[in-house]
C-alpha cells in the first residue's frame, strides 16, 4: 500500500481525508474511532482497509480502529485511551460534533495525555448534509486547540503535528476541515513513520472524576491550558505573513480553504497585499494579529460561513484603539452562506480595490436540461417497503424520516419523508405528533441510525405508550456513506469476527410488544404487516429486512450465483403503469409508442416488479452480465 | 510548466469520470507538475450528475472558475452542456455523443432535449469535438473503457503538458494487466478519433 510506505520525502497523492489518515500513521496513532458520515467518511475507511488487509494476512496492522456505534460513543472510547498516554484519533462530520458534544466539553475540563486529534469535516453548501453549522464555534464554546489545513499536504502536516500540540498542553485539539479539502486530491511529501506505543498506562488521579467541586477547580486550568497554547500559536509555522506585489496599506487574513483562493487571486489581480495565513485559529496568536492590524489600514478578512476572525479581529482592533478598516461579513463584501471559490472572492476582491474583475460571469444556456436526481437503486429494499407501506396507511399518515438513503423516499411517488431533524429523530418526533395529532404515525430509520441514537426514543414511546409505528429498514449496513459495518454485522471495521445485534431483539429488549418482522421483497405480506402494526394501539415496530441490493449483487457474484434481469411481455402488458409510476423503479423507461421497457444494464434483478404488475406481465430472463 | 491547465470532466456517476480525473492527477505528479483533482461524493454517485476539476501548474485553488476552463471532457452530450458555464471561446469541448437519458425523461417527468440543438450549442461556447466513445470502447473490447477513449481524445489535443505516452503509461500502471490491451486499443481508439478533426 502506498500509503504505508516509509519514504521520507516521496511525494504522493492523496486525497485531503487520506491524507489525515497517513499523518496521522506518520505520527504512530494506536486508536482510531469514528462514525461514518460525509465528507469525513475516507479518513476512517481508509484506517479500516489498512487494518482490514493486516487481518487477511494474519499480521497486526499495530493500531486499534473501530467503527463506533455513535459519534459520543467513538470520542469517549478514544479519550480513555488518550487519557492512558496512547496516540488517538477521532473523525466525523460536522453535525456528529453534536452527537459527541456532551462528552467534548468536558473532555476538555479533564483534559488528556496522549495526543488526541478530532477530525470535523463541515459541508458548507450543505453538499450531503442537513445543514452547514461552522464548527469553529465548537473550538471556542469548549476551549480547544483547533487547526484548519488549506490542502491535503498541510493537512497530513497539521494532523502529525497536532499530536505534538495535543501532547504539549494536554487538550485534545480540533482538526476542521470542509468538503473541499477533504474530497481534494493534491501531492503530500511522506515524512518518517513513528512507531506507535505498545500499551497505555492509567493513573488513577482524582482530579479526572469531574464532580463540581472538581469541576470548578478544571475550568481555571482549562483557561490556563488555552492561554499556553496560544503561545503555540504565536510561533506556529501553521501562521504566516505572505507578501503579494509591493505591499502597503492593504491586507488580508483567511483560513482554511479560502487561502487557496485569495493566494491565487492575488497574483492573477496583481494586488499589492500582506496576506496573513492562519493555520492554527484557535487560539489565534494575538500578538502576531495586532501587529499585523498595526502594519495596514485597510484589512479583508476571508472565511467561509460564520465571522468567527473578523469578529476576533474587531475585539484586537477595538483593544489597540486601532483606526483599521476591516472588510467583509459586516461590510457586505462576503456571504455567510455556502462555500466560496474564486468566482465569489474575485467578485469581492474587484468590489473593494475598485478594480476589473477578471472572471468573466458565468454564460448559461437556454436550453432546458433534465435533472438527474440521485434516486433508491434499482432492487433497492427501501423501495419495496415504501410501495408497501402507501398500500396499508391511511392518506393522512405522517412519515418522520431520518438519515440514510431512505431519505430519498422524500421524492414522488412515494412522498415518505415529511419531517427531518438529524440523526435518530425519526422516533422521537413520531412520538411528539402523536401527542399532538390524532393521525397514525409511521416513522423510518435505517439500522445504522438505529444503533446510533433511534434506541432511546423507542424506549419513551414505550414508557409513554405512544400510539406510533417505529420501521427499522434492516439493510444490514451503513449503505449512504460507503457501506461501513455497524453493530448488526458479524464482523467490524477491522475485518474480525464480531458479535452481531439483532435489531428486533433490542427493540424487543426495549418492551415494545407489537413487533412485526417482514421481508420487504414480499410485498403483500409486509402490507399486512403493516396494516397490523397500524391497528395496534400505542407503539409498534416493524423490522424490514432485506441486506442492501448492491452488496447482495456483490455477494452473489462472488458466489458465482447468477442475477435475473426481468423484461416485460409485451402481449401480457397493458400499459397501466403501475410499475413506472407508482413503483417507480429507475430501471424502467418508456419505449416507441409508449411501451414500457426494463433496461437489462440497470435491473439488479430483485423481482419486485413481477409481483406488482397486476397482469403477471414481469419475469426474469437473461442472466446480467 | 508555466501557467495554468484547467480541465473539466462531466458526465454520469458510473461512468469513471472520477477515475479518469484521478488518473490525470497521477501523471502530473509523476511529471513533476502541480495538481489538484477535486472530486464530487456522496448523493451524486448513483445515477446523479458528475463533475470533477483537475488544475494543473500555478495553481491554488482547487476549483476551475467560471469561462476558465481549457478543456470540458464529458461523457454525455447534455452534461458537457450542464457545466458550460466554466468554457469560454477557446475551450475544446470533448463529449461522447451517446446521450444516456436520465430516470426523470424515462419515466417522462422531463425531456430530453433534441440532441442536434445540443450540439450546435454546444459549437456556440467552444470548439466541439463529437467523438463516438460508446463504440470505440465496445471495438476496444467493453463499455467499461469509455473513461480512457476520452483521455485518449484529450491527449490528442495540445492541452496537456505532457505526451499522450506518458498519459497511457500511468493508465496502464493502473491497471490489472488482463485489461491492458482492451485499455491500450480504447486510448488509442480516442487518440486517432481526435487527430481526424
Amino acid at each position: 500500500m502506498e500509503i504505508l510506505e516509509d519514504k521520507p520525502g516521496k511525494q504522493i497523492l492523496l486525497l485531503g481525508n487520506e491524507a489525515i489518515t497517513r499523518g496521522a500513521i506518520e505520527a504512530g496513532i494506536d486508536v482510531a474511532t469514528t462514525y461514518p458520515g460525509t465528507p469525513s467518511s475516507e479518513i476512517a475507511d481508509t484506517f479500516s482497509l489498512i487494518a482490514r488487509s493486516f487481518t487477511k494476512q494474519k499480521k497486526d496492522p499495530s493500531f486499534y480502529f473501530e467503527y463506533s456505534t455513535n459519534e459520543k460513543v467513538a470520542l469517549e472510547v478514544a479519550a480513555a485511551a488518550s487519557i492512558t498516554g496512547l496516540r488517538t484519533l477521532t473523525c466525523m462530520k460536522h453535525v456528529g460534533l453534536n452527537v459527541a458534544s456532551d462528552a467534548f466539553m468536558t473532555y476538555l475540563y479533564v483534559g488528556c495525555k496522549g495526543g488526541h486529534i478530532i477530525v470535523s469535516a463541515d459541508d458548507p453548501s450543505c453538499h450531503s448534509s442537513q445543514n452547514e453549522q461552522d464548527n469553529r464555534y465548537f473550538a471556542l464554546f469548549g476551549n480547544a486547540p483547533m487547526l484548519e489545513p488549506s490542502t491535503p499536504n498541510e493537512a497530513k502536516e497539521m494532523t502529525r503535528i497536532g499530536f505534538e500540540i495535543s501532547e504539549e498542553v494536554k487538550l485534545p485539539v480540533l482538526l476542521r476541515t470542509t468538503t473541499r479539502l477533504n474530497h481534494i486530491r493534491g501531492p503530500i511529501e511522506l515524512t518518517k513513520i513513528q512507531k506507535p506505543r505498545t500499551k497505555g498506562h492509567f493513573e488513577k488521579d482524582p482530579m479526572l472524576v469531574t464532580v463540581p467541586a472538581i469541576a470548578r477547580l478544571q475550568h481555571p486550568i482549562l483557561l490556563k491550558k488555552i492561554k499556553q497554547a496560544e503561545q503555540i500559536s504565536e510561533k506556529s509555522r501553521f501562521n504566516k505573513i505572505i507578501n503579494v506585489g509591493k505591499p502597503k496599506e492593504w491586507g488580508i487574513v483567511t483560513s482554511g480553504v479560502s487561502y487557496n483562493y485569495v493566494k491565487e487571486l492575488a497574483g492573477d489581480m496583481k494586488l499589492n497585499v500582506r496576506i496573513l495565513k492562519l493555520g492554527m485559529t484557535h487560539p489565534i496568536p494575538k500578538k502576531m494579529c495586532e501587529d499585523f492590524i498595526k502594519s495596514c489600514e485597510n484589512i479583508i478578512i476571508v472565511e467561509e460561513l460564520e465571522p468567527i476572525l473578523e469578529n476576533q479581529f474587531k475585539v484586537i482592533a477595538y483593544d489597540l484603539n486601532s483606526k483599521v478598516k476591516i472588510y467583509g461579513k459586516s461590510s457586505g463584501h462576503f456571504s455567510r452562506l455556502y462555500e466560496y471559490n474564486l468566482d465569489i472572492v474575485a467578485d469581492a476582491f474587484s468590489k473593494i480595490f475598485k478594480i476589473k474583475n477578471p472572471i468573466n460571469k458565468p454564460k448559461e444556456s437556454k436550453i432546458k436540461l433534465p435533472s438527474r436526481p440521485p434516486a433508491l437503486c434499482p432492487g433497492c429494499p427501501h423501495r419495496a417497503t415504501y410501495y408497501a407501506v402507501k398500500k396499508a396507511a391511511p392518506k393522512t399518515t405522517i412519515y418522520p424520516t431520518d438519515i440514510g438513503c431512505y431519505t430519498l423516499g422524500k421524492a414522488p411517488p412515494y412522498e415518505v419523508a415529511d419531517l427531518l431533524l438529524c440523526m435518530g429523530s425519526n422516533a422521537g418526533t413520531a412520538c411528539g405528533f402523536a401527542i399532538a395529532t390524532d393521525e397514525k404515525i409511521i416513522s423510518f430509520m435505517g439500522d445504522s441510525t438505529f444503533f446510533h441514537s433511534g434506541i432511546p426514543p423507542i424506549i419513551d414511546a414505550v414508557h409513554h405508550n405512544h400510539d406510533v409505528v417505529i420501521t427499522i429498514l434492516d439493510n444490514r449496513t451503513t449503505a449512504m456513506t460507503g457501506h461501513q459495518p455497524h453493530p448488526g454485522n458479524d464482523f467490524d471495521g477491522m475485518g474480525r469476527p464480531a458479535k452481531k445485534i439483532l435489531v428486533e431483539d433490542v427493540v424487543k429488549g426495549c418492551g415494545v410488544e407489537h413487533i412485526e418482522i417482514v421481508d420487504p421483497n414480499k410485498i403483500k405480506e409486509t402490507t399486512e404487516a403493516f396494516k397490523r402494526a397500524l391497528e395496534n394501539k400505542g407503539p409498534s415496530a416493524v423490522v424490514s429486512k432485506s441486506p442492501c441490493i448492491l452488496l447482495e449483487n456483490r455477494d452473489k457474484k462472488k458466489r458465482g450465483e447468477k442475477i435475473y434481469v426481468h423484461e416485460i411481455d409485451q402481449e401480457k402488458c397493458k400499459n397501466c403503469k403501475i410499475c413506472i409510476s407508482r413503483f417507480n423503479c429507475p430501471s424502467f423507461y418508456y419505449g416507441e409508442d409508449d411501451i414500457i421497457l426494463i433496461d437489462p444494464q440497470q435491473c439488479n434483478g430483485c423481482g419486485n416488479c413481477a409481483d406488482i404488475c397486476p397482469f403477471e406481465a414481469i419475469s426474469p430472463k437473461g442472466v446480467k452480465k | 510548466m508555466k501557467g495554468k491547465i484547467n480541465i473539466i470532466l462531466t458526465g454520469v456517476g458510473g461512468q469513471g469520470v472520477i477515475t479518469a480525473a484521478n488518473i490525470l492527477g497521477k501523471v502530473a505528479l509523476k511529471e513533476k507538475i502541480n495538481v489538484f483533482v477535486s472530486e464530487v461524493h456522496g448523493m451524486a454517485q448513483r445515477g446523479g450528475s458528475v463533475n470533477c476539476s483537475v488544475r494543473m501548474g500555478d495553481v491554488s485553488g482547487p476549483l476551475v472558475s467560471s469561462g476558465t476552463a481549457d478543456v470540458i471532457l464529458s461523457t454525455e452530450p447534455i452534461e458537457a452542456l450542464r457545466y458550460i458555464q466554466f468554457s469560454n471561446k477557446n475551450t475544446k469541448i470533448i463529449t461522447d455523443i451517446n446521450p444516456v437519458i436520465p430516470y426523470t425523461v424515462s419515466v417522462g417527468a422531463e425531456k430530453y432535449p433534441d440532441i442536434k440543438e445540443v450540439f450546435n450549442e454546444l459549437k456556440k461556447y467552444g470548439d466541439l469535438y463529437k467523438i463516438d466513445a460508446v463504440k470505440i470502447s465496445k471495438d476496444a473490447g467493453a463499455l467499461i473503457t469509455k473513461n480512457i477513449v476520452l483521455l485518449g481524445a484529450l491527449a490528442a489535443t495540445d492541452v496537456l503538458p505532457f505526451k499522450p505516452e506518458k498519459l497511457l503509461e500511468t493508465i496502464l500502471e493502473n491497471i490489472p494487466s488482463k485489461f491492458k490491451d482492451m485499455n491500450k486499443k480504447a486510448f488509442e481508439g480516442g487518440l486517432k478519433a481526435i487527430k481526424k478533426y
